[in-house]
Order: structure tokens, then sequence, then C-alpha cells
């Protein structure tokens, strides 16, 4: 069974919102209509987005650390926002995993929105249907692109390629070892909804400087030898050896 | 969660509704054993299911504008096998359309008794649609209750008592009008109906004190820590991405303050049971129709208030998300 999902390398964010704004730009001109943006430019835009960046400080200062934290729906294996749907609109489909709202059935009580924990599911203020990320379903299978760009809008647009994207069910894939070996986690797993989209978490690159690394010693190469402790403002034998 | 009045409204009236039409129902089934005297067909039971319809059908007008699109309300009666709001959706027709036909054939006197036993007790034909509109109506309160019970990471409302809070309130709310209608019409009855009112009253007061306290002392699975899966005790939100507000910043949060919250609390509390059971007993004692119809008015007045409180007190855990603009 294919299970497409998204990985996102917490490390690599950098929180530019390029995802946002070409997952918006993506979606709004697709085939499924609009998705709303109300004044833009004012002092309370507001509208319908697929997908968010937030920003979080972990730690006290001085000790903190900015995270980018991209959400976007997560494409549970168990979604409790699928069972939940008086009309069956909401739906996950058996070939890929997607779960995906016809807006055709939509008739927009917000249930599903309560249903889910993750607050990935925005009612669209004008078309009065519930969105949610599709995955670029329209981009992904669409033959008239080159295969490289078959992948979801927010995936190409990443410009440090914190967005990875694929088959999680298959052990071989990326995204798949990206999980398995980098650390991968989902979110909220205490409600068991089996997030499909996982996160990297932020991993620290530290190097170990010993103290010996730093000070030229003598014999540094027979180190289980004993050596007199000699003051280390004195010369050494390698000082006056090496000339 | 912020509360719409839309479903404020439909889960009261369709609550007042539902507990009419069990008091008219009571009513009958206690003078077909012969404990209650019969009543007037057209005066007592017609016009009280008729009046429980009305209520019905303004909840079911009220539910409308929850919807963003209401022309495509009838695909909501599909997904029965999974969804309780689906299940709703066919309960509440169901209902009606019961409370409809037992109106009815008391109005036009469309009944025959069945079976008479040696004791003197008769099975009419209105008694058995009777009952299915009353198994139909507690259908309706269970699926109205599973509703939000069933949201398992809405801990307030993730409880057996939200199924019983529904029952017993709506059941209490149309006791009470229930006992101002019958000392219009069947004066002789008012006492009957004010002291299940008042049992009811009881009962409704425990469930929902029990909610309250179990609420007060809740103890969330999710925390910024599983919400980002960052282990940190110190996490603090910086930024939601956005800085004019979204649906998920109108929908999931009620945007009032605490000492709002504690309010409306003790308003609802003394609203809908303290003070209606005053008025009720009151109005037991002198007989006076507008004073009962009062005690129903300051209950149903206080159940507004009560459910505005259950949904303002239920934390979604996508709140987590948006802490700060």
């Amino acid at each position: 069974m294919t299970q497409l999902a998204l990985v996102i390398d917490l490390n690599v964010c950098v929180g530019c919102h390029a995802c946002v704004t070409s997952c918006k730009e993506w979606n709004t001109s697709g085939p499924a209509g609009f998705m709303s943006d109300d004044n833009p430019y004012g002092p309370a835009p507001t509208g319908t987005f697929f997908n968010r960046v937030q920003t979080y400080e972990v730690g006290e200062f001085p000790n903190t650390e900015t995270v980018h934290f991209p959400k976007s729906c997560l494409h549970c294996e168990d979604p409790p926002c699928v069972p939940v749907c008086p009309t069956g609109a909401s739906y996950k489909r058996e070939e890929d995993g997607i779960v995906l709202v016809d807006y055709d059935k939509c008739i927009g009580c917000r249930y599903c929105s309560w249903a889910c924990p993750y607050g990935v599911r925005e009612i669209d203020e004008h078309q009065k249907v519930m969105k949610k990320c599709t995955l670029c379903v329209d981009r992904i299978y669409d033959e008239s692109l080159p295969e490289a760009e078959r992948k979801p809008a927010c995936v190409l647009s990443c410009p440090t390629s914190a967005r990875m994207f694929g088959d999680v069910h298959d052990p071989q894939s990326a995204v798949s070892i990206a999980i398995r070996e980098e650390g991968g986690y989902a979110l909220m797993p205490e409600w068991g909804t089996k997030p499909s989209n996982h996160y990297l978490p932020r991993r620290k690159t530290r190097m170990h400087i010993h103290e010996d690394e730093l000070i030229r010693a003598d014999n540094p190469l027979k180190k289980e030898q004993r050596e007199h402790a000699a003051p280390v403002e004195a010369p050494t034998l390698d000082d006056s050896t090496s000339w | 969660m912020h509360p719409a009045f839309s479903v404020i409204f439909l889960t009261t009236l369709i609550g007042v509704g539902q507990g009419l039409f069990l008091a008219i129902f009571t009513g009958q089934s206690y003078s077909a054993v012969e404990l209650l005297p019969l009543e007037d067909s057209v005066q007592f039971y017609g016009t009280g299911a008729m009046i429980a319809l009305l209520f019905l059908t303004a909840g079911l007008i009220a539910s409308v504008f929850h919807l963003g699109h209401p022309e495509r309300a009838w695909r909501a009666a599909s997904r029965w096998r999974t969804s309780w709001l689906s299940r709703e959706v066919i309960a509440l027709p169901l209902v009606m359309a019961l409370v409809l036909i037992f109106g009815l054939m008391h109005y036009f006197g469309w009944d025959t008794v069945l079976f008479t036993s040696k004791t003197g007790a008769r099975l009419q034909l209105t008694l058995i649609v009777g009952t299915l509109g009353a198994i139909a109506t507690f259908a309706l309160f269970l699926c109205t209750g599973m509703i939000y019970a069933a949201i398992k990471f809405l801990q307030e409302w993730s409880s057996p008592l939200t199924v019983i809070n529904y029952l017993l309130l709506g059941t209490m709310s149309g006791f009470t009008l229930a006992t101002a209608f019958a000392s219009y019409a069947a004066p002789d009855l008012t006492h009957f109906f004010g002291i299940w009112t008042t049992i009811i009253t009881f009962a409704a007061f425990l469930s929902r004190s029990a909610s309250l306290i179990r609420n007060a002392r809740i103890k969330f699975k999710s925390s910024m820590q599983t919400a980002l899966g960052i282990r940190h005790t110190q996490i603090q939100q910086k930024s939601m991405g956005f800085m004019g507000g979204s649906v998920n910043t109108r929908d999931f949060f009620h945007h009032k303050t605490r000492l709002f919250m504690r309010s409306i609390k003790w308003l609802f509390l003394v609203l809908v049971f303290p003070l209606p059971l005053f008025f009720l007993w009151v109005g037991m004692e002198t007989g006076n129709g507008a004073t009962l119809l009062t005690a129903f008015i300051i209950q149903y007045i206080g159940l507004l208030a009560e459910r505005w409180l259950f949904f303002a007190q239920a934390n979604h855990p996508q709140n987590l998300y948006y802490q700060t603009v």
C-alpha cells in the first residue's frame, strides 16, 4: 500500500514561508477554485491556507533556540476527521493515502475541523466548504509536467530542501530512510491518529576537542607511556628536536 | 471552542421539544394503566405534541444557520455508519415525524383501543406510536450527546456525562414546559409533572455539576511538547504564521475573560436549577400558569448560558498551535 506524505526537517527549515506562499499560489489557481484571501494588504488580512509556518522559542534566554515549524494536513493513517463527516465528503484515498475533501459534497458543518487535533482544516469563508492540504494531488500525477516537478508545490519551493515528499510505506524510499535514520517523529502520538507526515528533529553538530588536542604534548603517539608532568610553559621535547 | 449560536439554539430547542414530548407521552402511559385520568386528546395530547413539534422545528431551523451549504444537507444522512452527526440528521426528522403522527392521531381522534387487560389497562394505537417516538427521542439525545462525546481529544466533552447531561437537561426543560402547559390544558396533571420536573432537575443538577467538577480538574494529554515533538519544559510560541487571524483563531477560541466564564457558570447554575424550582413550587402551590411559564423561560435562558459554557469550556488541542500572533 502506498502512503504519500511529507517529511519536514526542522533542522533545516529557516522559516521563510516560501512553502506557504507557493502552496497558496498553486492551490488558489487550481481547478478546485480560489482560496479565500480577504484584506491581503489591509490591517487584518485573513484567508484560507493549507500550510502555515509557525515560530517557537525553546528554552530560556540565553539558552534559547528558534524553531520554525511548518504545519499542514498530516494525512493521518487513521484520520479522525474522516469517519465524523456526515456526508462522506471527507475521505482517504485507498490508492495513495491522501486525505481529501470533495468540495461538491461538503455541507460546511465544520465537524471535521473539530475532529482534527492539529487544526489543519480551515473552512473557506467564501465557498463555505472545508479545505485542507491535498498534497497537490492535481500536480503529483500530472504527466504533462516533467517528472522532477511532480511534487507538491511546497516541496519544490523550499530553498533549503527542508521538505521531502514520498511514500512512507516503502521502506526504501528517501522519506522512509530519513524517518528511520534521522529520528523522524509524528505529532501528538497520544491520540493514535498515526500521522503520515513526519518531522525530523533538530540535531546538534558538536565538535569534541580535548585538551591535548589544543596543547602540544610530548610523545603524542605513545600516550600510554607515563611522562613526567612538565609545566606547559617549559620548552617541550618537540621544541628542541623539531629544528 | 467558539460557541456558535446556531448550535446553542439547536441543542436547547430540540431538548425542550424532546422533553415535552416525553412528558406528554409519560402522561398518557400513566393514564393507560389508570394511574392518571385520561386527558382530552385534542386539548392536551394533540396540542402538547404540536408544541413539542414547534420546538423541534425551531431547532432544525437554527441548525441550518450552522451549515455553509444547507441546500446539500440531505447528503448528511449518508454516513450514519460512522458519524454521530449523520445519525442525528436521521434521528431528528424521525422524531419530528413520529411526534407529528402522534399529535395528529390525537388531534383527529385516529385512535383505537387495541387491547384491554383484565385489570382495565388499555393499549391504544397512539401509545404504540408514542413508544416509538419515545425510543426515537432517546436515540436523538444519544446522537446529540455523542456528537460531542465522540471527539476523544476534546477531553471536556469526551465523557459519558456529556450524553447524560444532554438527556437530563433536555428532559428537564421539556418537563418544566409540560408543567406550565398542563396548568392551562390539564390542571389535574400540574402536580404530576411538577414533581417529575423537580426529580429530573435534581438529577440534571448532579450530573451537570459532576461534569463541571470533572472539567475543572481535567489533565490534558496534549501539550506543547507533544504538539511540536520537542522535549523541553519551556516552549513559547513567537509567531502563529499570520497576523490577522484565521478560522483557527475564530472557531476554536471564545475570546472571553476568565471572569466572564466564571460569571456564566454561576449564572447558569442559578438560572437552570434553583430559580426555576422556586417558581415551579410557587406555581404549583398557587396553580398560576404564568408563574410556571416564568419558570420555564428562566430555565431556558439559563440553558442558553449552560450551552454557551459547554462549548466555551472545551479546549481544543489545536489551540496549542495558536497561542500568540
